[in-house]
């Protein structure tokens, strides 16, 4: 094979891993602030993708347009979700969390298989075959177009807990829970804000993967796996450890699929992620593990 | 120590216990083949599920990854039965080694790396997850198309192939959940008990006693591995299918720790507790919906999810505690009899 295929297929896994690394930046904001492991990630990003999905059946509404609206509906289900269900389970065991948040995915997963079937679907825009050439390399423009507003995203965040007050109070209440409650900040409406943020992360993302591959009601759980890999391999709680090892991730599975097998291509990742666990418990970008 | 222990419990929670045995010994002569088979999978789900709150409700190591030692029992006790006409009661050996051995590597390289917590809870699951991936393309075993056993003449049992009617099976997880539940009891109550206990506690204060922490929480995982994988072999033999997609699987994995943790995490009861109410909840959720015409595929787990959710969040210790506490089972001697 000519190494210009090689490099088309990195390229092409790492435009989707971009996608995969701001899903994943949802889970480590989560993680980082509130210390609950969403477990029910990837499932909530198949309800974006269903909205998307559902949006363009009926108005020929672009997924990419409709991002930020989608975005802030999932925003309104994460930060209810945190303020209803999860605030109280914050001084619980892991387990006790594990089981509120697997009992919420099982019901998303249902409940979307009782609206839209168990029926892949997926959205046809009219630039789903178009392409950009770079010299030898080709590139699909809808994984350009879903890098880049998956970068924009990522950068409006980082921008948000660097910059903005109510970023900086959230930054505050993770690295100093206590110290956050003595001067005053309102602890659990800044943790659902954070949850409302992480979803919406994963809003987006889902608005654009849709672009990418078929979405069915069984997608959920595979995808919170993936957002778990991507996580831990970047550092769970660092920002850009999650866009890098979604990066990473994108290039190893697309890069297994065309050596190896398509199917096999996960087992990459997992072996991956068992490595860096292994050499690296707290991630390539994170710090220390507490 | 949290209560809902055996130790805690008085002498009629032990004649209550010897009823519920003798009851349950009984039963097969007045089921029928479909509760039958109700009663294996809440006996199931009962072992395997002890085997789990041994790793988490004694030492505190969350394993989400399980299904592993489901599936290497399942698939090396099969594989060596169809293969060469090994008898299972020589394979599960072999499974027991195996399973042991894959839960010392993963505890091996976790414990002496420090990944704990959350992270331990990820590397399970990513061991189970290559596990699935690799047998999905190992053809020795069938690959993704699936392992199968020679189906079995259901009108002889044959005890030393495991060869046999539900009945045979039913008797045969009876007798490892009644073991599990023995085994589990002498532990707790043995040095090794109280160092788990003390790990599960804190870490910290347990090292500094001078407990040997590596050692120790090796000890339980390799425990908990070859208990679940003896799970795994009667999987294998009673259903005569295994899919990689289907035994390794991480719902799989999740689906075995329900019980325990319904039931009440750390509690000998619990796990069978829990299996109990979890097994017939979702058998009696099909034969509700049926009934009222809602037999649409989603709506049964929507229910499942949503009393797991309410379980979860109402009774954050499990079933067990309240209901032990309601039978009087929690350590306060009384002499009268409510019913069992």
């Amino acid at each position: 094979m000519p190494a210009t295929i090689y490099l088309n297929v990195a390229v092409s896994g790492l435009l989707t891993g971009l996608v995969y690394g701001l899903m994943a930046l949802g889970l480590s904001v989560i993680f980082g602030v509130v210390r609950v492991v969403n477990f029910a990630h990837g499932e909530m990003m198949t309800i974006a993708m269903y909205i998307a999905v559902a949006l363009f059946a009926a108005y020929r509404l672009d997924p990419l347009l409709m991002l930020v609206p989608i975005a802030a509906v999932l925003f309104a289900l994460g930060y209810v979700m945190q303020a209803g269900l999860i605030n109280p389970f914050i001084n619980r065991p892991e387990h006790s969390q594990f089981m509120l948040l697997v009992a919420v995915a099982m019901i998303i997963v249902n409940a979307l298989l009782l609206i839209f079937g168990p029926d892949a679907r997926s959205v046809q825009t009219a630039y789903a075959y178009d392409s950009f050439q770079l010299g030898p390399l080709i590139v699909d423009a809808t994984k350009v177009y879903a890098a880049v507003a998956a970068a924009v995203v990522a950068g409006g965040l980082f921008a948000f807990f660097r910059y903005s007050l109510t970023g900086k109070a959230i930054r505050a209440c993770a690295d100093n829970y206590q110290g956050a409650l003595v001067v005053g900040l309102d602890v659990r409406r800044l943790y659902a804000l954070t949850f409302g943020l992480g979803a919406a992360c994963v809003g987006a993302a889902g608005s654009m993967l849709v672009l990418l591959l078929d979405v069915t009601p069984a997608l959920g759980p595979s995808y919170t796996l993936l957002a778990f890999v991507i996580v831990i391999t970047g550092g769970l709680g660092s920002m850009p450890g999650a866009l890098l090892g979604g990066m990473l991730i994108g290039v190893t599975e697309a890069l297994a699929g065309l050596l190896f097998t398509p199917s096999a291509k996960s087992m990459f990742a997992f072996g991956m992620l068992v490595l860096v666990l292994l050499f690296r418990p707290q991630g390539i970008l994170g710090k220390s593990a507490s | 120590m949290r209560s809902g222990w055996l130790d805690d419990v008085p002498q009629r929670g032990l004649v209550l216990l010897l009823l519920l045995l003798f009851a349950l010994i009984l039963l097969p002569a007045f089921a029928n083949d479909y509760l039958i088979t109700v009663l294996i999978l809440i006996l199931y789900f009962a072992y395997v599920g002890q085997a789990w709150n041994l790793m988490m409700g004694l030492a505190g190591q969350l394993s989400l990854g399980h299904a592993l030692y489901v599936g290497l029992g399942a698939y090396a006790a099969a594989a060596l039965y169809v293969h060469f006409g090994v008898s299972p009661w020589i394979g599960l050996w072999a499974s027991l080694a195996i399973a042991a051995a894959a839960g010392g590597a993963i505890g091996f390289l976790a414990f002496r790396f420090g990944v704990a917590g959350v992270y331990f809870a990820i590397l399970t699951i990513a061991f189970a997850e290559f596990a699935r991936l690799a047998f999905d393309h190992w053809s020795w075993v069938g690959g993704s198309a699936g392992f199968f056993l020679p189906v079995a003449n259901y009108a002889r049992n044959d005890l030393l192939n495991l060869r046999g009617s539900p009945t045979m099976f039913y008797y045969l997880l009876l007798a490892m959940t009644a073991g599990a539940f023995v085994l589990c009891h002498a532990l707790l109550r043995s040095r090794a008990g109280y160092y788990w206990l003390a790990i599960r506690e804190s870490p910290d204060a347990a090292q500094a006693l001078g407990i040997d922490l590596f050692r120790y929480r090796m000890y339980v995982v390799v425990l908990s591995a070859a208990m679940t994988s003896l799970g795994g072999v009667v999987f294998a033999f009673y259903y005569n299918n295994l899919f990689p997609e289907q035994v390794f699987h991480i719902s799989r994995s999740i689906e075995l720790i329900l019980a325990p943790i319904i039931g009440g995490i750390g509690t000998l009861f619990g796990p069978i507790v829990g299996a109990f109410l979890l097994t017939t909840l979702a058998e009696g959720l099909d034969e509700i919906m049926r009934a009222i015409g809602l037999d649409v595929p989603g709506v049964k787990q929507i229910f499942y999810g949503l009393c797991l959710l309410i379980v979860v969040m109402f009774l954050p210790h499990g079933v067990w505690p309240p209901l032990a506490k309601a039978l009087r089972l929690d350590g306060e001697p009384s002499k009268d009899h409510s019913g069992c």
